[in-house]
């Protein structure tokens, strides 16, 4: 009997097994031994290139990690908003003004949504924006060195959340807050959040050439959260849509108290019309406190600048520039399709997924068909700006993205899939499990009037039984999927790295051609370089010792440093004199209480070390940079303060 | 104008594509250098193929002690002179002279052109052998003695984890062109010679 039982067991999985095997060659409208090998579509041979990127944002970890697709390998974390002890970044006496703040120095960040630069509606591949959503800020990272060379803080915003989407010539990048806050800051009862508090989305303008980002407004909302956002591209374009919740306007309990209402809103803001108002001394300037930090990478050096005032905008002020769309129930995305006619919202405790029609919008606001207003708003009838809504497609839609071809695809939190749907028909197509409860999916050009399809990936929130086990905290586990066909299929499981929230993706080939090298050592305009061997020196200024170093394979210059004393504050200034590709140095000293440099060819960075213990100090490169990597060493000797120890340094002779 | 002449003239004014086009290059390749590293030896100048390859050549080189590549050499004044003098001698006789002549410049070029790879086979070996003692590292042959990292003269070789390859350049061809045009020019005189 129990033999049987077994048996039966292992003929109903063997049965499986091959059902399984037929379903997966279905859905490629394909069988036998002409369906396609899977495993032979994500496999990138040794050498080889991925044809797209994929810049997933940290999440926690406040950083913004790069990989490649289809393999699914990382192939680097770009430090943003926290310190990296890898790199030195945050650590570094020229990093350290990237992590300044009107708070003081903020060590730590929430990165959010990337977003790569565009124009004419085409991802461009030059600069990606990524917003921190705890002490409000937006970065920008050049494509060129995967650094970032800027960082502005955004005042009056509070959980930087539905952020940092561009333009469609990356006229702006859009920064709304997600708590709404009394604007200014003052001392007041939270009782008294009802009609007082105010949330402000930030419209950043972004220098054509340059990059440079600049505050141009804020528009003061009313004291919703504003989720998320995206732009109006085509014949939208112009327009910025953002998803609210908490209409109710709660301070407390809002996973019950912010979910009463049957409908929240989108709010539509047009964006052409308030510039062209502030262009005309609209608006006014209040006082405002925020950091604006820029990276210069010929000094390596970055600056931070405390910039003093803002120009907000009263949407009242300006009519016709700001309405706002019922959308049922606290939507999370705010997608719009390709063609900027369709405005999806993901109402994340909806059963339905709504969408809205810019055009029947605009035809709304024509005639005037308002259903009331909200603090001054108008706000406009429900079924009058409906385009359609997809029936019961699952549950909690999050987030749709598009691949050009007509199809939207949609994330459900609760019931852990993606949904294909046909845009106008508003038909399910398709349907597949992710694992588990995804939050966010990307298709590479997805934010653009272009979508470059192919794959998409989800990005999930939960990793349990996935891979490996690695104790109570994983990594989240992503899944890509190819969607050139009519079925999405299930190509691979990778696991991302912090708490990716967004990503953004695209071909490989922009970005490919222009990533830099090396740094020009010619075009090095560090104040403390030393050039070559001959440049360095010791130089004492009080208690304030600046060593001006520099490394090449297999040796520093200088390697023998005697005369620092107790007390001292030493600057290593150490210049990376190597100018071929990947030979990096790094630097370490022991007992130093920062972390390592890792300076690259052409670069200089600066560890500060107080020193205190008399002794002789050694000093390494960490980076195993050549066949000498192990004899790369030096030694510094710290005197007693009161010694007179002789200021002196040699490099391949002793001092005398 | 004869035709021999106008093959002479044309002959003498070949060799100065020298001053536009390198005369040779020595390559380094290496499985760590997907972009290999190579030098370009113009008649009056070393040069980087790729930005900072005599950089990258010279931080190799010095684990093993061979000396930089110098920034001048002697040659770099001779040559140019050499290429100058000889392409308006031709240019005098292509204009003056008989076919007669055109064979002795002919040979002249020869020897030169082959007096000029012996001096630069002479620095190569200097280059390859002439070690630093305080070398970081130092090989020998398989018979004890001190191996040398002299690049080939021309064609391919292994040198330690490298591949070396030293060929001509456009500014070679140029040369070459030249000397054979002047071969050419003599034939042509001589044929018509026998003609008349």
């Amino acid at each position: 009997m129990k033999k049987n039982l077994i048996l039966t067991i292992a003929m109903v999985t063997v049965f499986a097994a091959f059902t399984s095997c037929n379903n997966s060659g279905n859905s490629n409208g394909k069988s036998g031994a002409l369906s396609s090998n899977v495993a032979e579509k994500v496999y990138v041979a040794p050498g080889e290139y991925d044809e797209f990127y994929a810049f997933i944002s940290g999440g926690y970890s406040g950083n913004l990690t790069v990989y490649g697709l289809p393999s699914g390998r990382m192939f680097k974390e770009i430090p943003v908003f926290s310190q990296f002890a890898t790199s030195g970044y945050g650590y570094s006496e020229e990093t350290k003004p990237m992590l300044n703040t009107s708070h003081g120095f903020v060590p730590w960040g929430d990165s959010h949504h990337p977003d790569i630069s565009q124009t004419a509606g085409e991802i461009d591949g030059r600069f990606i924006f990524i917003n921190e959503n705890n002490t409000p800020r937006i970065a920008k990272i050049d494509l060129k060195t995967f650094e970032t060379t800027e960082i502005i803080e955004v005042p009056n915003s509070a959980g930087n959340h539905s952020s940092s989407f561009v333009t469609e010539n990356t006229e702006y990048v859009v920064a709304g807050t997600r708590f709404s806050v009394p604007i200014p800051q003052r001392d007041m009862p939270i009782k008294d959040y009802k009609g007082n508090f105010q949330g402000a989305l930030s419209f950043i303008s972004v220098a054509p050439e340059t990059g440079n980002m600049d505050i141009k407004f804020q528009v003061l909302m009313p004291g919703f959260n504003y989720d998320l956002s995206h732009p109006g591209r085509g014949k939208s374009h112009g327009w910025f849509f953002f998803t609210t919740y908490n209409t109710e306007e709660a301070s407390t309990l809002l996973e019950v108290n912010a979910s009463q209402n049957d409908k929240d809103f989108i709010a539509a803001v047009n964006w052409k019309k308030i510039e062209e108002y502030v262009n005309n001394g609209g608006g006014k300037m209040m006082p405002a406190d925020y950091a604006h930090n820029v990276y210069d990478e010929h000094t390596h050096t970055a600056t931070s600048t405390m910039k003093k005032e803002v120009r907000v905008v009263n949407p009242v002020d300006v009519p016709g520039a700001v309405f706002f769309l019922p959308t049922p129930k606290s939507p999370h995305g705010c997608d719009v399709d390709p063609s900027g006619e369709y405005i999806v919202g993901n109402g994340k405790l909806s059963a339905n997924l709504t969408v809205h029609s810019f055009t029947k919008m605009l035809a709304a606001i024509e005639g005037k068909k308002f259903d009331g207003e909200a603090y001054g708003i108008p706000v406009l009838k429900f079924e009058d700006v409906l385009a359609g809504s997809v029936e019961q497609p699952g549950l909690g839609p999050l987030h749709t993205e598009f691949d050009g071809q007509g199809n939207a695809y949609t994330t459900f939190f609760i019931s852990s899939e993606v949904v294909k749907w046909k845009l106008g028909t508003w038909e399910v197509i398709d349907r597949k499990p992710t694992y588990y409860s995804v939050g966010h999916l990307t298709i590479p050009g997805g934010n653009s009037g272009k979508p470059q399809g192919k794959y998409m990936f989800a990005m999930n929130k939960i990793t349990k039984d996935r891979y490996l086990p690695t104790g109570p905290e994983m990594e989240h586990s992503a899944q890509l999927y190819d969607i050139s066909g009519e079925k999405m299929e299930l190509l691979l499981d990778f696991p991302t790295h912090g708490e990716p929230h967004y990503a953004a993706a695209m071909r490989a080939d922009l970005i490919k051609e222009r990533s830099q090298k090396i740094y020009d050592l010619e075009d090095n305009k560090h104040p403390y370089a030393a050039k070559s061997d001959a440049e360095t020196k010791v130089v004492r200024d009080g208690n304030v010792v600046h060593i001006y170093m520099t490394t090449i394979r297999s040796h520093f210059s200088p390697d023998n440093i005697e005369g620092i004393k107790l007390g001292d504050k030493v600057y290593f200034h150490v210049t990376n004199l190597e100018q071929d590709f990947d030979v990096p140095h790094g630097f370490a000293v022991l007992g130093q209480n920062t972390s390592e440099l890792l300076i690259m060819p052409g670069q200089t960075k600066t560890s500060v070390w107080e020193p205190t213990k008399v002794g002789v100090w050694p000093f390494y490169c960490t980076d195993f940079c050549s066949a000498l990597h192990q004899e790369m060493q030096g030694y510094i000797r710290v005197s007693a303060a009161n010694a007179s120890t002789p200021l002196k340094w040699s490099m391949g002779e002793d001092i005398e | 104008m004869k035709k021999q002449n106008i093959i002479m003239i044309v002959a003498a004014l070949l060799p100065l594509g020298l001053f536009l086009f390198p005369l040779w290059r020595i390559t380094l390749e290496a499985p760590q250098y997907p972009t290999p590293l190579a030098m370009n030896i113009h008649i009056d100048d070393f040069s980087d193929v790729h930005p900072h390859d005599i950089k990258n050549i010279n931080l190799m080189n010095h684990y093993v002690g061979m000396k930089y590549i110098p920034e001048a050499i002697p040659e770099f004044k001779i040559f140019p002179a050499g290429i100058l003098i000889t392409s308006i001698l031709g240019l005098l006789i292509g204009w003056k002279g008989n076919y007669k002549w055109f064979l002795g410049w002919f040979i002249l070029m020869l020897i030169l052109s082959f007096a000029g790879m012996y001096d630069f086979y002479l620095w190569e070996h200097d280059y390859g052998h002439n070690l630093d003692p305080k070398a970081i590292m130092k090989f020998t042959n398989k018979d004890g003695t001190v191996m040398g990292f002299q690049p080939p003269l021309f064609g391919s070789r292994d040198i330690l984890n490298f591949k070396a390859h030293s060929y001509p350049q456009f500014g070679a061809l140029f040369l070459g062109l030249g000397i054979a045009s002047a071969f050419l020019a003599y034939f042509v005189g001589k044929k018509n010679k026998s003609k008349t």
